[in-house]
């Protein structure tokens, strides 16, 4: 096994997912599968080889810039149509700080 | 409904044998009535569409031109910002979301008189290879409904077969289009990375994602592909590079064309499809074509390439959907942390969560450079094969898929099984060039085989010429 059920309780934390204990223990058997089919790539020599983060083709520097010219935004009411609790024009959350 | 094409669609319009009203009218009642069979649609836009048909024959009672898409019934992958209509994702997390703007490519497809009749299912935020990934149930295939129609854009390649949509929009990732467009027996196209703008594309890998164009035969997707392409100020990833003329590439004329076979896609390739892709080489032939063999030597680490990439940005990209701006939120959740997690936990999918683990993983902590990073460096070595291919040949040409349509179920306890399904897709989308699928012929079981067409940067001038080409001979 590549993977430890802590390291799954780990990672599910660093991604805000809640599993349960089930989901736990499958991701386990299912993760460790897909990282070992995936230790292949050491099989491969990639000295000297640059990390390809975006693909690339022929274009002047700064084509994918446009004029920096404001422009109107998503409105309030419209960006607050889909909240789960809208209030006051914001978002409304859980209290993240007591008054002392 | 079932055998009309942008151009007949067209011919009929501007000869009042039907106004576009009507025709819309009769396309919603048919994709209504026809549905519950594929479940292909999650809703209908009956509104939007009927206005947008008013437009069109608005224009031709002023003597206007209809448009490059007057009139067309156009179905929409719900993964795609349609303003005031619903965009699910397929996800429960999202069942309820109302875009708020339109995509850049919605707004193109309507101004060229497009009437988008309704958004299609797919997998969970375009994360499988079957469609079963949806929280609104699978699509079933219409050729054989006990098969899926692949994935992720199965409901937008169901469609279309069926015949309840002229044309639609699909989304790529990783063959998202040419494999379902394969499974379904039409013609699927995977543009240029940053040819269609992907302003109002929900992001799954922000460096993979594509939209496309499904359609009956190559001449409509290549209109639709030709109206959506072309630079959007919104999308800095949009290509400056111009838009040719499509249909004008469309000589008929292919001998001398020279065409790679890679000979590590083939060597996996066994049965009818095998037997059906190498039929369409000999044909190939036949038109007048070169085919040589080629090699591109990475192939077989494209898939965990690909699966470590994707997550990667997945994890990243679905970062957003945390219950507090636009989705459902939990109701037990007393702190902003829990109420994240309960959020995220209830509401996405096995597989999609599967996805967010992976994705976290390769880029915490100690795997970054293992994972990441080196799948980036093998992804540059990928691309580089197929640049060096195309200083040779053409195009290439190759299955799209191992194998055609599977049963419903069959792989869906096997992830590594179901990811092995994209293996001749993969390629393609890790380079950005542009590909697509088309026809070659049915099994003895009478389940459709897509061939690949594959060529350079925008190249799609030399790749629909050849695809159409290889249709009408």
């Amino acid at each position: 096994m590549k993977l430890t059920e802590k390291e799954v309780r780990h990672v599910a934390n660093l991604a805000n997912l809640n599993l349960t204990e089930e989901e736990v223990a499958k991701m386990l058997v299912d993760l460790d599968g897909i990282l070992e089919h995936m230790d292949r790539l050491k099989e491969i020599n990639t000295d000297g080889v640059a990390p390809m983060s975006q693909v690339l083709f022929d274009a002047g520097d700064t084509a994918s810039l446009r004029a920096d010219v404001p422009m109107p935004s998503l409105p309030n009411a419209d960006a607050l149509l889909n909240a789960p609790q809208p209030g006051q024009g914001y978002f409304k959350v859980p209290k993240v700080i007591e008054r002392s | 409904m079932t055998k009309h094409t942008i151009s007949s669609v067209r011919a009929g319009l501007l000869s009042k044998e039907f106004s576009a009203v009507e025709l819309t009218r009769q396309a919603l009642s048919f994709a209504e009535a026809e549905n519950p069979k594929t479940n292909a649609y999650l809703s209908f836009s009956p509104e939007r569409a009927l206005a947008a048909a008013e437009r069109v024959d608005a224009r031709i009672a002023a003597g206007e031109d209809p448009g490059a898409l007057g009139g067309v019934p156009v179905a929409v992958k719900d993964v795609i910002l349609t303003k005031g209509l619903k965009t699910t994702c397929a996800s429960k997390l999202l069942e309820n979301f109302i875009a708020p703007y339109d995509a850049t490519a919605i707004e193109r497809i309507e101004a060229a008189g497009g009437v988008i009749i309704g958004k299609t299912n797919c997998d969970e935020f375009a994360m499988g290879s079957s469609n079963e990934n949806s929280a609104f149930g699978p699509v079933r295939n219409p050729v054989a409904l006990d098969r899926v129609p692949g994935g992720s854009s199965g409901g937008s390649a169901a469609v279309v077969a069926q015949g309840t949509a002229v044309v639609s929009l699909g989304s790529d990732t990783g063959g998202s289009i040419r494999q379902p467009a394969s499974f379904c027996g039409i013609v699927g196209v995977t543009p240029t990375y940053g040819r269609v703008s992907r302003y109002g594309l929900v992001a799954f890998a922000s460096s993979l994602d594509h939209i496309g164009p499904f359609a009956r035969n190559t001449r409509d997707a290549a209109t639709l592909l030709e109206v959506m392409a072309g630079r959007d100020p919104k999308d800095a990833t949009s290509a400056e590079a111009p838009v040719p003329s499509y249909a004008a590439s469309m000589t008929g004329n292919v001998k001398g064309l020279k065409i790679g076979i890679p000979v590590e896609y083939m060597k996996h390739a066994t049965g009818e499809t095998a037997d059906l892709v190498n039929a369409s080489f000999r044909k190939l032939q036949a038109m007048g074509c070169e085919l040589r063999e080629i090699s591109l030597p990475n192939t077989d680490y494209a898939i965990d390439t690909y699966y470590i990439i994707c997550t990667a940005e997945a994890s990243s990209n679905l970062a957003r959907y945390d219950g507090v701006r636009y989705t459902t939120r939990s109701q037990n959740s007393g702190t902003l942390s829990d109420l994240y997690k309960n959020t995220r936990g209830e509401g996405f999918g096995a597989e999609v969560k599967r996805r967010i683990m992976l994705g976290t993983y390769v880029l915490s902590h100690g795997y970054y450079d293992a994972y990441y990073k080196k799948a980036q460096m093998v992804r540059n070595l990928i691309t580089q094969d197929f640049n060096k291919a195309f200083t040779e040949v053409d195009a290439i040409v190759a299955p799209v898929s191992p194998f055609p349509a599977f049963k419903l179920g069959e792989k869906v306890n096997d992830p590594i099984s179901m990811y092995l399904s994209d293996i001749y897709t993969i390629t393609g989308s890790l380079a950005g060039i542009p590909c697509m699928s088309t026809p070659c012929g049915n099994t003895s079981e009478g389940l459709p085989v897509g061939l690949q067409i594959l060529c350079k940067h925008f190249g799609e001038e030399t790749m629909f010429r050849l695809a159409d080409a290889f249709e009408n001979s």
